[in-house]
């Protein structure tokens, strides 16, 4: 138990503090019992770098997730009986917390954003595989047999019918991952690879650092949030769009009894 | 080749860090050792369980109720969402800063993670249940708990558990961080480099990813346990004809 109150102050002392001690003699700073918004808006700019670190990792590795989780959905769509293990598979991956890949990661691929942008990545495939499962499950077979009808062959049939039906649940995915991906990257900071998180950690007493660079992930999640339903009306607006958004995981075992059942 | 073998070394330091005490890194004492990982791993589980208890207590009537009634959807979508925006490191860091470290407050910061996922599965799990079912029990003469309580929830539970799996792995996730926050779980091997050294950092990612997967799988045992008999059949005749 004794430990830990040893490791606390050891363990912020390496990287240098946010508060440069000549600014902690303003009153507010000084005192640190509230959040000091006059030091938070002069000092803005040093958020600018945490926060482009912390979008560079979350966009990268949203895509990096979406075109992994994709080629998986495309591949398992024609050969259903791979779809229970790439859902075991990515469900694992899913399991283990960020911050323990985070480290697990570091003896093969270093310190750094390398690091946090495979970790996260891998952390994304869970949600995005099966939300993109799903879109595809849910296209009604009477739909598909229209277009069979048509004379499309199946290439044409997956990318004219089936994808652009499955849109709002595979946007429903990138929502999810992301906003997720958003707050996890806060522990990118563990990894060495920087990010809002940065800014939390190396000054874990100072609430001020906390709330700012707190509000910032949060912002950012939101603004991701609403860019993607955005996307989402712009190449579904047939289907509202927070239809797609609730129950992810009852329409996942749902879709797959239909698939099931499918081929009956 | 160098690589792979160095990867190897690391790894094998962290699994002898688990296994045997040494020597602290800079300060006295020993460190690593069964005993001590058993006494941080129970700290871990302990913070976590009294999370998970008390998120389920609050967000399973609530989701229950707002789901029977049909009423909140908005409310209970929002929740769900919010919470996955929710940062992790700045919740933890936040709670310990201005409102204090220790073991309620934690647990407190934890639950914030786990109710909402909860609460949403739960909510959609209610509204999915087949509303023939909903009128049979009702024309059975089943009251209004009844039809909750023998119908609804164990018709629900596929979904309900899915949002429990995911609470429960967020709180134990995110309880690696609670060091932070005056609580001394696994998480102190990862965060105390200095005195634990690469090794224990190792042990403790090992640890926590370990316990994460072992939750994960009594989980899914506490779910297939749960899940009413007439599910499963149901799911084993549609495979079965698949």
């Amino acid at each position: 138990m004794g430990l830990g109150a040893i490791i606390l102050p050891l363990a912020q002392g390496g990287d240098g503090f946010v508060r440069d001690p000549a600014e902690a003699s303003t009153e507010c700073v000084a005192k640190n019992d509230t959040v000091c918004i006059g030091w938070a808006l002069e000092n803005i700019d040093r958020y600018v770098t945490p926060t482009l670190e912390h979008l560079v990792l979350v966009v990268v590795s949203v895509l990096a997730g979406f075109a992994i989780a994709f080629a998986m959905a495309l591949i398992s769509h024609r050969r259903r009986w791979l779809i229970p293990a790439f859902t075991a598979g990515t469900g694992v991956l899913y399991t283990v917390p960020s911050i323990a890949l985070f480290l697990l990661l570091l003896p093969i691929t270093g310190r750094g954003t390398l690091t946090a942008i495979v970790a996260l990545t891998l952390y994304t495939l869970q949600i995005l595989y099966r939300n993109n499962v799903t879109g595809l499950a849910n296209v009604p077979e009477a739909t598909k047999d229209s277009g069979r009808g048509m004379g499309m062959t199946d290439r044409q049939l997956l990318w004219r019918v089936e994808l652009p039906l499955a849109v709002p649940e595979i946007i429903a995915g990138l929502r999810i991952a992301t906003v997720s991906t958003v707050a996890i990257a806060t522990l990118a900071v563990f990894a060495g690879a920087g990010g809002l998180g940065a800014e939390i950690y190396n000054d874990l007493t100072f609430k001020t650092g906390i709330v700012v660079a707190g509000g910032i992930a949060v912002a950012m999640a939101i603004l991701f949030d609403v860019v993607l339903v955005g996307l989402q009306s712009r190449l579904a607006g047939w289907r509202k769009a927070h239809e797609a958004g609730a129950g992810d995981a009852g329409r996942f075992a749902g879709a797959l009894a239909r698939l099931r059942g499918a081929h009956s | 080749m160098s690589l792979s073998l160095a990867f190897l070394d690391s790894f094998s330091g962290a699994i002898e860090f688990i296994f045997s005490s040494r020597d602290a890194v800079g300060v006295g004492g020993e460190v690593g050792g069964l005993g001590q990982v058993g006494e941080l791993l129970g700290e871990h589980v302990k913070v976590s369980g009294l999370a998970l208890a008390a998120s389920l207590a609050i967000a399973l009537p609530v989701g229950a109720y707002l789901g029977h009634r049909g009423t909140g959807e908005l409310l209970a979508v929002a929740i769900g969402n919010a919470g996955r925006a929710i940062p992790e490191l700045a919740l933890i860091a936040f709670m310990a800063a201005f409102i204090g470290v220790g073991l309620l407050n934690v647990t407190i910061a934890l639950m914030v993670l786990g109710i909402p996922p909860i609460l949403t599965n739960t909510f959609v799990a209610m509204r999915q249940v087949d509303r023939g079912a909903v009128e049979a029990a009702r024309g059975m003469g089943m009251t209004e708990a009844e039809v909750v309580g023998r119908v609804e929830l164990p018709l629900a539970v596929p979904t309900i558990m899915s949002g429990v799996r995911t609470a429960a792995i967020n709180i134990v996730a995110t309880a690696a961080i609670a060091p932070l926050a005056g609580v001394i779980t696994l998480g102190d091997f990862i965060l105390g480099r200095n005195v634990y050294g690469d090794d224990g950092v190792l042990a403790g990612a090992i640890l926590v990813a370990v316990l994460a997967l072992a939750v994960e799988l009594s989980l899914a045992t506490v779910q297939r346990v749960l899940t009413p008999r007439g599910l499963k059949l149901e799911r084993e005749r549609a495979r079965a004809t698949a």
